[in-house]
């Protein structure tokens, strides 16, 4: 971690060249997979907050836990590693930032659809949304569709998602929980 | 109160050492109460319910951890976080003495659960605004999970409050067993005081109402009825603790005590 900063040089060069670094960093980054659910890219999962070369022409990547206790943010963390260093970035600053918050809020669209397909449920509500406070009444099974469902439990086996139950295929299912 | 609150020049250290003992406190109520709910691994009543307590159990073990490492930095003599975990006693930990108290039945463990998770919710809505930036992150970060919690909590509350003669009972036994342990959460002392003046933490005296008018309506809602206010000997936030949370770090400290220094 002792990189030195590239030279300082002409203004528009140096922002053409940042730009086209920050693209491919968030291209590399894309190919990183969420440990426990690897359908998703921790670009999906929305925990990649910043890339960006800084006035001192060094490049920062800025993730952000889901869960304060999730085992995986340290083995995204060497993983985010691995891939920038053998992407060509081996001097980036990786760091960690907690504000603002992680929210279900900020999985992508493509994300949702990714999780559907693998057979878990994404968030149906908003956090902000009023409904959130009763639960997600209307989870729609993965499988069929179905929103006959039942929660069969809050939690699961990873920290961001709940348990699930269909009543009219009766797969059980996994929903990532809305936080 | 008397021995502790007596001179000025004891104001001069607070100004020093009330910061990061604040953060310690938070840090050590989290840790202490994760500790405790892991112990239900492999012993918890439903596997659903099972797996509740132990991701409840890591969200305020992650929790902890950040506040830990905050705390370290601001103490500045270079304690990390499995310094602090591992290598305190007992006196010096500064958890609610609430969250040491031993699991009991599921009542007790839910009761202990829904207070603490009452009194979280209203300390880190409190606590996202914060003028320590670092401490408003993590609360704002810790909120979210502690809803979540809550939510588990008090749907068990009611559910067992308002289920049958047996479960009644129970709920009714566990909340006045520990409802002795409450009066600290909303009882300030100087460190409290000290950090509300400061803007890094919220009055207890203005949060006491919030976390009360909650805790009744909860109560009302599980056709439970509230204990009588009493007074109580246990200053856990100074370090005066049951005889439980000895027995506890025994099991969490055991093997860093033995094998000082082991890594996985």
């Amino acid at each position: 971690m002792s990189a030195t900063a590239s030279d300082p040089q002409g203004g528009s060069r140096v922002t053409a060249e940042a730009t086209a670094a920050e693209a491919e960093v968030w291209a590399l980054l894309a190919e990183v997979p969420d440990p426990e659910i690897p359908v998703l890219s921790i670009i999906d999962l929305g925990i990649v907050r910043e890339v960006r070369v800084g006035a001192d022409g060094r490049l920062r990547v800025a993730i952000t836990p889901t869960y304060s206790g999730c085992p995986a943010t340290a083995v995204i963390r060497t993983m985010v590693r691995s891939a920038l260093d053998a992407g060509g970035f081996p001097h980036a600053i990786l760091e960690e930032v907690l504000s603002p918050p992680w929210s279900s809020d900020w999985l992508t669209a493509a994300g949702r659809d990714k999780l559907r397909a693998f057979g878990i449920a994404p968030p149906e509500e908003t956090v902000t949304s009023p409904r959130q406070l009763l639960g997600s009444p209307g989870v729609s099974c993965p499988r069929c569709a179905s929103r006959d469902t039942s929660c069969v439990s809050e939690f699961g086996s990873t920290p961001c998602k709940a348990h699930y139950c269909c009543r009219t295929c009766g797969e059980p299912f996994d929903y990532f929980k809305c936080l | 109160m008397s021995a502790t609150t007596k001179s000025s020049e004891a104001t001069a250290q607070l100004q020093q050492e009330a910061h990061w003992r604040y953060v310690l406190r938070l840090a050590d109520t989290s840790l202490v109460l994760g500790q405790r709910l892991a112990e239900w691994i492999g012993h918890a009543p439903a596997l659903e319910e099972e797996l509740a307590l132990a991701n409840i159990s890591l969200d305020l073990i992650g929790q902890a951890r950040l506040l830990l490492t905050y705390a370290g930095e601001l103490e500045g003599r270079g304690h990390d976080e499995d310094a602090l975990a591992f290598l305190r006693d007992a006196p010096e930990f500064c958890n609610l003495a609430l969250a040491e108290q031993p699991n009991g039945d599921f009542a007790h463990t839910l009761v202990r659960q829904w207070l603490i998770d009452a009194w979280q919710l209203e300390m880190y809505a409190a606590l996202e605004h914060s003028s320590d930036t670092r401490l408003a992150a993590i609360a704002a970060k810790a909120l979210r999970e502690t809803r979540y919690h809550y939510r588990f909590s008090r749907g068990w509350l009611i559910r067992l409050g308002d289920g049958t003669a047996e479960s009644h009972e129970r709920m009714q036994r566990a909340l006045d067993a520990l409802w002795r342990f409450t009066a600290e959460l909303i009882t300030p002392d100087q460190i409290d005081e000290h950090m509300s003046e400061r803007g890094i933490a919220p009055s207890l005296p203005e949060l006491a109402p919030r976390w009360s008018a909650r805790v009744e309506e909860d109560v009302r809602m599980a056709s439970l009825a509230r204990p009588a206010a009493q007074p109580y000997p246990w200053h856990g936030k100074r370090g005066v603790h049951t005889e439980h949370l000895g027995h506890l770090l025994g099991e969490m400290q055991h093997l860093q005590r033995t094998y000082p220094g082991a890594r996985w």
